[in-house]
């Protein structure tokens, strides 16, 4: 290859300037393009990834495909295009992710709300006010020193009715445990209290589950269905799209949905925001930066790669972050928004109060004369689960660590790669492996992500930019710095002793259980709810968006996306993540366009 | 450069012609005032009712009929000519009587006969004063310079004087003459349907010289690869199983409880008939449900046959997802193939053609999801698409005839080149 | 009539990462503008590619014997169902590595390589494809050096069990390779072809999922979520289809 040819610096070309630039066109990045082109504003939306659509990219006739699109997890961002390093401390070598392993990022148009499995939990009403709560009922010190929790500067009274639009949205399917403060009946009785009902009915268990809620029961527990974005009926949502009921396939996380019955923008938004003249999606062009003026206090637009190599300045009066959490973090350390965090001093904006979740598992194996459990007929939000172990809902006083999450049989199919288990003590190969694999595969519950805890915000757990490791446009890759903390091991130890009585009482042979334990892995997957970076909060010493997603550093940028989370709370974080959305974009509707500027003195 | 040529209808002209000309608006002579504001709405609906800019503009070129889509007919493609109001390459020279003579007598500026692509044998229909309605309109878009070589068609059929032999087959020039015995409303669907609305232009069966099989009168033709299916009130394969509302639905939302429009009915939906009036779409849906159909008995093919066995196999396994194991679909969103006349069909192409390269359905402001079916053409071969389709059409109380491998692979070879 | 603005990358380490990025992507890479109507094409989509009948696609002729051995002794065959090499595991592994899996396709690949601790992954530079090379090499070497001269594919089944459960423990060591960590991944990937779809070479005639009960590539149980503790009833589906999807007069495409 010539390279003199390509010496010469590149040189953006300048497009015509809309009133909106949207960075990445995933669940947040959809929300707020919908509600601002309804505000009559001329809204562009860049997607790195391509565009995808379920008649053309996740069809029927292929879609059951295991080795593909979770093997090799196809429907992902390609590490080669944009990756992590990766260490446990702080005096470690980071080293880069070469292969995704413990969480997967999302890549495309739709983001991860292509793959997700729709899993739809609103959070706890403490869990918004963590700090001052977990304090007043346990004093300051008994909270590990390092811990760097927060209050979010919102509470869940007033994220309440954001909540109940993104669930209609999606015409989320679940039973209501607490209606107006009225506890109901199969629902989940330590949830805050919701508005109304779910849209639609929650949806139909396997044998499985079924009867690890009757198991739940026996024990005293309070069991209810996980709130699913896989709809249980038919549905028109308020944008008047239509869709359908889910059939139970097994191909939900990792793969996008066939028949229109998963949550995802495709399906909820969309189809309606294509239409409208005053919007357009540009897919396959990453953005590299965004631009400020020379005072760095008012972004002018960004600055984006096609893939062709060419770049272009998109200018515009608003810039809206929304391309997941990692990437937010990562593109405001490279446009240099924000001061990055430093473990050491404590202080700084970007980068702080990473965090992760705490995943374990409990696999039950029984007896195949007595169980069938057909596992392979699921959904991806399908479960029947118990709060009774979630945030501070039971008293930790003398256990020891904070936190806590829901546990549940929550087993979304059992595709054969990585479902046909064997008993613990079974030979890895051979003709004992083989009979182990063909006795055990219909009569085994495999949860997946059953111990679904929280995980508290450290000072040394943060990102930074890699001093070592460059990308494919040399600049420097994100370094996270996560370990197990005594107190998630903590955590997750009582809580997956607790799961696992639960599938011994549903009548287990034997059992596999597995702890979360010190240090962080980063081959084995635990969910890609990642979390915090661009934090929200009450205090711009500790945060680095305002409570409404807006940058304390430039005023016409919010941020959107988990990336706001002070800490993660036991429960996946899309929900939350989508009423912000919404909140942030009532924000800018009715407060920021009327008069542009700080929505919160600083 | 622009080519002149005797044929060309509307190169260069104009300098010949002494015609007062007021800037983009038009003609100003003529029994139409272009400045009048109800004329000009009054055309602007009836160019929606006709549907010029499914012919007259590209898609996706936000130049309305400024001309230049080529359209297919058997005979080859003929291109559509430029419509606006530019004086050299467009109409905005032309008077009013050429204009009428060209939409209703389907004859040219300089005389010559215009083919029947420009469905001047259904325009005819329409009055004087609606067609003048429709110039003052179209004297008010953007005038476009884009010269169209409207003549593409090959030898023989360049020679337009072969045309007054069909003409004098085919065309019974006239207004619409409403039948007193019929309501109001059928009498608007009849002229919608036989006038502005040219249904029978891709409904009504053709002879090989292109004029209408009468006697099949809206009961479905093959055109671009598709079959447009009948429209007459037929139980079996026609608009039986619906009701004038359901018709209405679909004309106006492009969707209705048992299918949607695709291919080239989407675009008629797009740009036509959700625009039109609920009463027009319903006088529309009164008239066709008035049109008995044939009642040709047809028997289901029983289950046990083998082609009905693996076909029912492949549905269980393939369809049954989205088409349910009732064939009863989603409402609005999957199509319910155990009621669909267009599964139906006596000719399959339409059905064979989805299953093999998928189709995208319609989008309405009040029907805006556009579902759109997978391509299964990489994945089933010729027997299994015959099969799967053969199962659909017999099952649930549907009869119709069973679908050869043959007639899968002919097709499957005739769209591959085509884009749409 | 364009305003430029300031330089930003060298247009070399574009074109060369644009480039790259085409490559490994498997769906639509090229920019387009999306605005009026959700896009569509006639027969869109990435169907997947099947693997090919006939010769070795990686494998020479002494590797693929050792590979189907050693299926073999990872999948033995019995009375109900094959092996490893009849379900045609040792295909599977050898088109996967010729294809994206084998060149590492999307990973990240640039170094400085260096060894780090285990959980912070892999941190291999020449992937699976050296990785079978080099370890089917030794393989061979240490039996031909131990069993009298016989390569691992010679060997009689029992041998060929202890010689792998002594790489398994450690106590045979492979030259030149972590012969543990070899084994470990033709476990995973023998089985990984055992289970997958058919498609893909291996799972022969759906073989592995008639064997556990698992009914394949289906998309609709909506009619059995609610039948609890009863046997699916149906046979097993690959994304190409099952017996039943053909009459015995078909058509050939």
């Amino acid at each position: 290859m010539d390279y003199e040819q390509f010496g010469s610096p590149v040189m953006a070309r300048i497009l015509p300037k809309k009133d909106v630039v949207i960075i990445g066109l995933g669940w947040t990045g959809s929300v707020m393009a919908n509600e601002l082109t309804d505000e009559g504003l001329d809204v562009i939306a860049i997607e790195r990834g391509p565009w995808r659509d379920a008649p053309t990219d996740f069809p029927p006739s292929q879609m059951q495909d295991e080795l593909r699109y979770r093997i090799r997890h196809e429907l992902f961002l390609r590490p080669d295009q944009l990756t992590f390093t990766l260490r446990n401390k702080l005096d470690q070598q980071a080293l880069p992710m070469r292969d995704w392993g413990a969480f997967m990022p999302p890549n495309g148009v739709g983001g991860g709300g292509v793959h997700w499995n729709a899993e739809m939990w609103r959070f706890l009403p403490s869990d918004f006010v963590l700090k001052t709560h977990l304090t007043q009922r346990y004093g300051a010190d008994f909270l590990p020193a390092d811990m760097t929790i927060q209050d979010w500067g919102i509470t869940y009274d007033e994220l309440e009715p954001y909540y109940d639009r993104f669930e209609y949205l999606c015409g989320t399917s679940g039973t209501a445990g607490n209606l107006r403060g009225q506890i109901m009946e199969g629902g989940n009785p330590f949830e805050g209290p919701r508005s109304r009902d779910y849209p639609t009915k929650a949806q139909a268990q396997p044998f499985s589950h079924t009867l690890f809620a009757k198991a739940a029961r026996e024990l005293g527990y309070k069991p209810f269905p996980q709130p699913s974005g896989n709809l249980s009926t038919a549905y028109t949502n308020p944008l008047g799209l239509r869709m359908g009921p889910c059939t139970y396939c097994g191909f939900c996380e990792w793969f996008g949905c066939s028949n229109y019955s998963k949550a995802s923008p495709q399906t909820t938004i969309l189809p309606v925001l294509v239409r409208k003249d005053n919007f357009t999606a540009r897919d396959n062009s990453e953005v590299v930066k965004i631009n400020t003026d020379r005072s760095g206090k008012h972004a002018t637009g960004v600055t984006f790669v096609d893939s062709s190599g060419e770049a272009w300045e998109q200018p515009a009066d608003l810039v809206i972050l929304s391309a997941f959490s990692m990437f937010n973090a990562q593109l405001m350390l490279h446009s240099g928004i924000g001061q990055p965090y430093d473990p050491k001093t404590g202080e700084g904006r970007i980068g702080r109060n990473f965090t992760h979740q705490t995943i374990s598992s409990v696999n039950g194996f029984f007896d195949k004369t007595k169980f069938n459990f057909n596992p392979f007929i699921g959904s991806g939000s399908i479960g029947m689960c118990i709060d009774e172990f979630n945030g501070d809902n039971f008293d930790h006083g003398p256990l020891g660590f904070v936190g806590g999450g829901y546990v549940g049989q929550v087993q979304t199919g059992a595709r054969p790669i990585e479902s046909a288990l064997t008993p613990p003590g079974t030979p890895k190969w051979g003709a004992a492996w083989k009979t182990a694999i063909k006795d055990n595969y219909l009569s085994t519950v495999k949860p997946g992500t059953g111990v679904h805890g929280s995980f508290y915000a450290y000072r040394d757990i943060y990102l930074d930019l890699d001093p070592l490791y460059k990308d494919r446009f040399g600049r420097p890759l994100m370094r996270m710095t996560i370990d197990i903390k005594d107190n998630e091991a903590k955590q997750n130890r009582y809580l997956t002793d607790k799961f696992a009585d639960i599938i011994k009482a549903m009548g287990a042979t034997s059992l596999a259980k597995t702890y979360r334990t010190a240090p962080y892995d980063a081959t084995t997957y635990q969910t890609t709810h990642l979390n915090g970076g661009v934090i929200m909060g009450a205090d711009p010493k500790t945060s680095a968006v305002n409570r409404y997603l807006q940058s304390w550093d430039v005023s016409n940028l919010f941020v959107l996306g988990a990336s706001a989370f002070p800490q993660n709370a036991g429960y996946n974080p899309t929900l939350t993540v989508g009423a912000l959305a919404y909140w942030a974009a009532d924000a800018i509707r009715n407060q920021y366009l009327k008069k542009p500027g700080p929505l919160v003195d600083a | 450069m622009r080519k002149r040529s005797k044929i060309d209808l509307f190169a260069g002209a104009a300098a010949l012609f002494a015609v007062f000309i007021v800037g983009g608006g038009g003609a100003s002579a003529g029994e139409v005032d272009a400045q009048d504001f109800t004329a000009v709405a009054k055309g602007r609906y009836l160019s929606i009712l006709s549907d010029c800019a499914s012919c007259h503009t590209v898609p996706q070129k936000s130049q309305p009929f400024a001309g230049g889509r080529p359209i297919e007919t058997p005979f080859g493609k003929i291109v559509a000519p430029n419509i606006t109001p530019d004086m050299e390459t467009g109409i905005g020279s032309w008077t009013d009587d050429q204009f009428d003579n060209a939409v209703r007598k389907g004859i040219g500026r300089n005389g010559e006969r215009l083919y029947p692509a420009m469905p001047f044998n259904a325009y005819t229909k329409m009055s004087r004063k609606d067609v003048l309605a429709i110039r003052a309109y179209l004297n008010t878009v953007t005038a476009v310079y884009n010269p169209v070589v409207a003549n593409t068609l090959p030898f023989p059929f360049s020679i337009r004087t072969s045309m007054r032999v069909w003409d004098g087959l085919y065309f019974k020039q006239g207004e619409y003459v409403a039948d007193p015995h019929k309501s109001a409303e059928w009498n608007r669907g009849a002229f919608l349907v036989d006038g502005p609305a040219h249904c029978g232009a891709c409904h009504t069966p053709k002879t090989f010289l292109g004029g209408d099989r009468t006697a099949q009168y809206l009961q479905g033709s093959p055109l671009q690869g598709w079959s447009a299916p009948n429209i007459t009130n037929d139980a079996r394969t026609g608009l039986g199983g619906w009701s004038v509302e359901e018709v209405a639905d679909y004309l106006k939302t492009g969707h209705n409880r048992v299918t949607a429009a695709t291919g080239p009915m989407a675009e008629a939906v797009d740009l036509s008939t959700s625009k039109m009036t609920d009463d027009d779409v319903r006088a529309i849906a009164t008239y066709l449900k008035s049109l008995p159909g044939d009642g040709k008995p047809q028997t289901a093919i029983a289950a046990s046959v083998p082609e009905m066995a693996a076909g029912g196999a492949i549905y269980r396994d393939q369809c049954s997802a989205c088409h349910g194991l009732d064939g009863k679909g989603v409402d609005r969103l999957f199509p319910s193939v155990a009621n669909s006349s267009m599964a139906r069909a006596d000719d399959p192409t339409t059905v064979i053609r989805i299953v093999l390269r998928g189709a995208r359905s319609v989008a309405t402001d009040k029907e805006p999801t556009a579902p759109g079916m997978p391509s299964y053409g990489w994945q089933l071969k010729d027997d299994q698409v015959a099969n799967v389709l053969t199962y659909i059409r017999n099952s649930w109380g549907n009869a119709a005839p069973a679908v050869s491998p043959d007639e899968v692979a002919r097709l499957r070879a005739s769209v591959t080149k085509r884009s749409d | 009539m364009e305003a430029r603005s300031g330089p930003l990358f060298s247009r070399r380490s574009l074109l060369l990462s644009t480039a790259a990025l085409l490559i490994s992507t498997s769906s639509r890479s090229t920019a387009r503008t999306i605005a009026g109507a959700l896009p569509w094409e006639p027969n869109g989509g990435n169907p997947p590619v099947a693997a090919k009948l006939g010769p070795w696609e990686f494998f020479s002729v002494d590797e693929g014997r050792a590979m189907e051995a050693l299926a073999d002794r990872i999948i033995p065959p019995d009375a109900q169902t094959p092996g490893g090499k009849d379900a045609g595991s040792a295909v599977f592994v050898d088109r996967q590595l010729a294809g994206g899996y084998g060149a590492q396709e999307g990973h990240y690949v640039r170094p400085p390589f260096i060894k780090g601790m285990k959980n912070q992954g892999a941190q291999s530079e020449g992937g699976p494809r050296k990785e079978y090379r080099d370890g089917l090499a030794a393989l061979d070497k240490a039996c031909k050096a131990r069993e009298g001269g016989k390569s691992f594919a010679d060997l009689t089944d029992d041998r060929k069990d202890a010689v792998l459960k002594n790489i398994e423990d450690g106590k045979l060591e492979l030259e030149g390779v972590d012969g543990k960590s070899f084994f470990a991944l033709a476990i995973k990937d023998v089985q990984t072809g055992f289970l997958a779809d058919p498609i893909y070479g291996g799972n022969r005639d759906m073989a592995a999922w008639k064997m556990i009960g698992y009914p394949g590539a289906r998309y609709n149980y909506l009619d059995w979520v609610g039948r609890h503790n009863e046997p699916y009833p149906l046979p097993p589906v690959s994304m190409i289809g099952r017996a039943e999807w053909t009459t015995n007069n078909s058509g050939a495409r």
